[in-house]
């Protein structure tokens, strides 16, 4: 498969040129122009440029981002922009190679965008284990103030904005646009009820434009090639370019910029080399992990965001992660279920009592202890979870999962079974010593405390269970 | 997995709800009189505190600093940090047990985080975690070795974060230098650093740029 010809580079275009991430070699090659351009203009202006290039959210949701900049209201209310970069969707690395090489265009993106919001005060919430990327975006800001680009009177336009790079600590759930004005006011980032939705009611309650690093580092793009230029990219639904993060089991594993709307398999394939030799894909998320799986049969689905909506997935943050048939999909459930478990915040009981027992279940058969009959329950409490809970966590969980149970039933039950029989479960008599070690319930609990009575005590043994509390991984 | 005392046949063991002092005074904003805190911190928790229409917000960054400075979310720490932000310890305690990067029992001076996510785990990451987590048991106050959730780096799975330097991938055959160079306090696996490679899609660039610096060479850090 022949990888995409003659795909215009907006945002990665020559991005490993030494020093891009400083304010000179960003401004010789023609950075903040776009800032200057914008700047001549009215606010009203840049955003009709915002929502005619059809430019959409490339956090997860897609949602349009010009739309979601007309929600503000109008008024001399304290407004905020958050640019949301706590890139954790398993999978997905493209914000953090962005702000790495190229710092300014956010910074830029940053400016514009709040240019066209009419807000003042601007905050990028990163994840706290981007430590260089956080760094590198702390000197990017101090050149960008000292040219006079953030701060009082932008650039003499009366434009003002002030930007703090804020660090997290370590939670996926501040991804979650809500969980992360919690966790930005200094709470536990537990997630809010919507509405308000934060363009109405957002960080100190105030209205919020909230974007993901991507689509900010596209604006200057838009501005300087004009939204009709950049509607013409990708397709009608889905315009211009996006980063893909390919990885798994694939031979180059990366960041590519691609058009939407071209075949998957040309990314897969064509750019990331496909799987090792003589290995074949089994599955793919198209959209991180929180998308449900797609077989090697929708391999040329179109990866743009309406055409992996009516595959039944999604595109999610646009990161492709590749399994191949050398893993058995129990395992990629279990990692999947696991991750959603530990990063639930316990605020909503289908997601996390949810993500809990599907784990449960899912260990249940890998020991054999299993019957078909708890995949059908195993399915149940995925449609339990989903719509049901304040934010979209334990979709997240309970849609791939839900994906993995309809398109792999055959292999679970065949896992299942072997379990069985390896257990000795399958009443065959195989394996006395299993037996014997369910006779064991038999004996009075005062001979079984294993030690001190914390025996199956993790390391990390602080932490609460799973859930209520944030157990270990 | 389960850190709640349990028996074998899965019941918890009596007690494991019980709380600690039903009868003890919930813990006052401490008296600035009372509480030494080192003038550094201070001046760094109210840096981070002028920075937000809130004080509130600066928490994260104020634990953080608190934790590079005591080595965890100590008592002491908590207490020195609520002192400064004027807000109560156990507001500042239901902060830290959520986020994976505070601390809230003593730890290994360096952070080794592990990926342990699909995308690493599907290149190898449950067994180079077992790997470091045995070569590292001889240094239990030097190292805290950790399996960690995606730590966005899938490019170069399986990998691992020492003290917030991304590495990958890595194989058993580096764990030995991995563990010399964080015990000799030096640069970790130049080679292996994430900060050193260039983006995956060969089209994005127009030259042949050469790599980048390492982390400790590189400008300002």
């Amino acid at each position: 498969v022949a990888a995409p010809a003659a795909t215009p580079m907006l945002l990665l275009a020559d991005i490993d040129e030494p020093g891009l991430c400083t304010l000179e070699v960003y401004e010789r090659r023609g950075g903040y122009r776009s800032l200057r351009k914008a700047l001549a203009m009215e606010p009203q202006e840049v955003l009709e440029q915002l929502k005619g290039s059809g430019l959409r959210g490339r956090g997860g949701a897609g949602f349009a981002m010009g739309t979601k900049v007309s929600f503000l209201p109008k008024g001399s209310m304290e407004k905020y922009l958050v640019c949301n970069a706590d890139e954790s969707e398993p999978g997905t690395f493209k914000d953090r190679e962005l702000m790495q090489k190229t710092p300014h265009t956010l910074i830029e993106g940053i400016v514009i965008a709040s240019y066209a919001a009419g807000t003042s005060k601007a905050f990028i919430y990163i994840r706290g284990e981007y430590v260089l990327q956080a760094d590198i975006l702390d000197r990017a800001l101090r050149e960008a103030r000292a040219a006079g680009y953030v701060g009082e009177n932008v650039l003499g336009s009366g434009h003002s904005l002030s930007l703090v790079v804020h660090r997290g600590a370590g939670a996926y759930i501040c991804g979650e646009e809500t969980g992360l004005l919690d966790s930005l006011e200094g709470k536990r980032g537990n997630p809010r009820l919507k509405p308000p939705f934060p363009a109405i009611q957002g960080l100190y309650q105030g209205p919020t434009l909230i974007n993901n690093v991507e689509t900010l580092t596209t604006v200057p793009s838009i501005i300087a090639m004009g939204a009709e230029e950049y509607a013409k990219l990708g397709v009608e639904t889905s315009t211009g370019t996006k980063v893909v993060s390919v990885s798994g089991h694939v031979q180059r594993p990366g960041n590519y910029e691609i058009e939407l709307g071209i075949p998957s398999r040309e990314i897969i394939y064509g750019l990331a080399g496909g799987p090792p030799e003589g290995r074949e894909i089994k599955c793919w998320f198209p959209g991180g992990s929180s998308s449900p799986v797609l077989l090697a049969e929708d391999l040329d689905v179109p990866y743009d965001f309406n055409s992996l909506a009516a595959a039944g997935s999604m595109l999610g943050s646009g990161a492709i992660i590749v399994v191949d048939d050398s893993t058995p999909i129990l395992d990629v459930a279990m990692k999947t279920a696991k991750f959603y478990r530990h990063e639930s915040c316990g605020k909503c009981t289908p997601c996390r009592e949810g993500t809990n027992w599907t784990v449960k279940m899912l260990e249940r058969i890998d020991a054999g202890e299993a019957t078909p009959m708890d995949l059908d329950i195993m399915a149940s409490v995925q449609e339990h979870i989903i719509g049901n809970c304040l934010c979209v966590l334990g979709d997240a969980m309970a849609m791939p999962i839900g994906s993995m149970i309809a398109k792999f039933r055959e292999e679970l039950e065949a896992h299942m079974e072997a379990a069985r029989i390896r257990a000795g479960l399958d009443g065959s008599g195989a394996s006395d010593s299993a037996l014997a070690a369910q006779g064991a319930l038999a004996e009075p609990p005062g001979t079984l405390l294993g030690g001190d009575g914390a025996g199956d005590q993790a390391p990390g043994a602080h932490e609460g269970a799973p859930g209520t509390h944030r157990g270990g991984a | 997995m389960s850190t709640v005392p349990r028996f074998e046949h899965g019941s918890r063991v009596p007690g494991w709800d019980a709380p600690a002092d039903l009868e003890k005074d919930p813990a006052e904003i401490p008296d600035p009189a009372e509480t030494p805190v080192p003038p550094d911190l201070r001046s760094e928790i109210e840096a981070h505190m002028a920075n937000y229409p809130d004080r509130h917000s600066a928490a994260l960054p104020a634990l953080a600093a608190a934790q590079r400075l005591h080595g965890w979310c100590s008592p002491e720490a908590i207490d020195q940090v609520a002192c400064v932000m004027r807000v109560t310890p156990a507001y500042l305690d239901s902060v830290a047990t959520f986020y994976d990067m505070l601390e809230t029992a003593p730890v290994g001076a360096h952070s080794v985080y592990v990926c342990t996510n699909i995308s690493c785990s599907l290149c190898g990451a449950d067994e180079l975690l077992e790997t470091i987590r045995r070569a590292a048991e001889a240094h239990p106050s030097e190292l805290n070795v950790r399996a960690f959730e995606c730590l966005g780096a899938c490019d170069i799975a399986p990998m691992a974060s020492v003290d917030g330097v991304y590495v990958g991938p890595l194989g058993a055959e580096d764990v030995p230098q991995l563990l010399d160079d964080i015990l000799a306090g030096g640069p970790i696996l130049p080679d292996k650093q994430l900060a050193r490679r260039r983006v995956a899609d060969p089209r994005a660039n127009t030259e042949d740029y050469p790599l980048h610096p390492p982390e400790h060479e590189r400008e300002g850090s």
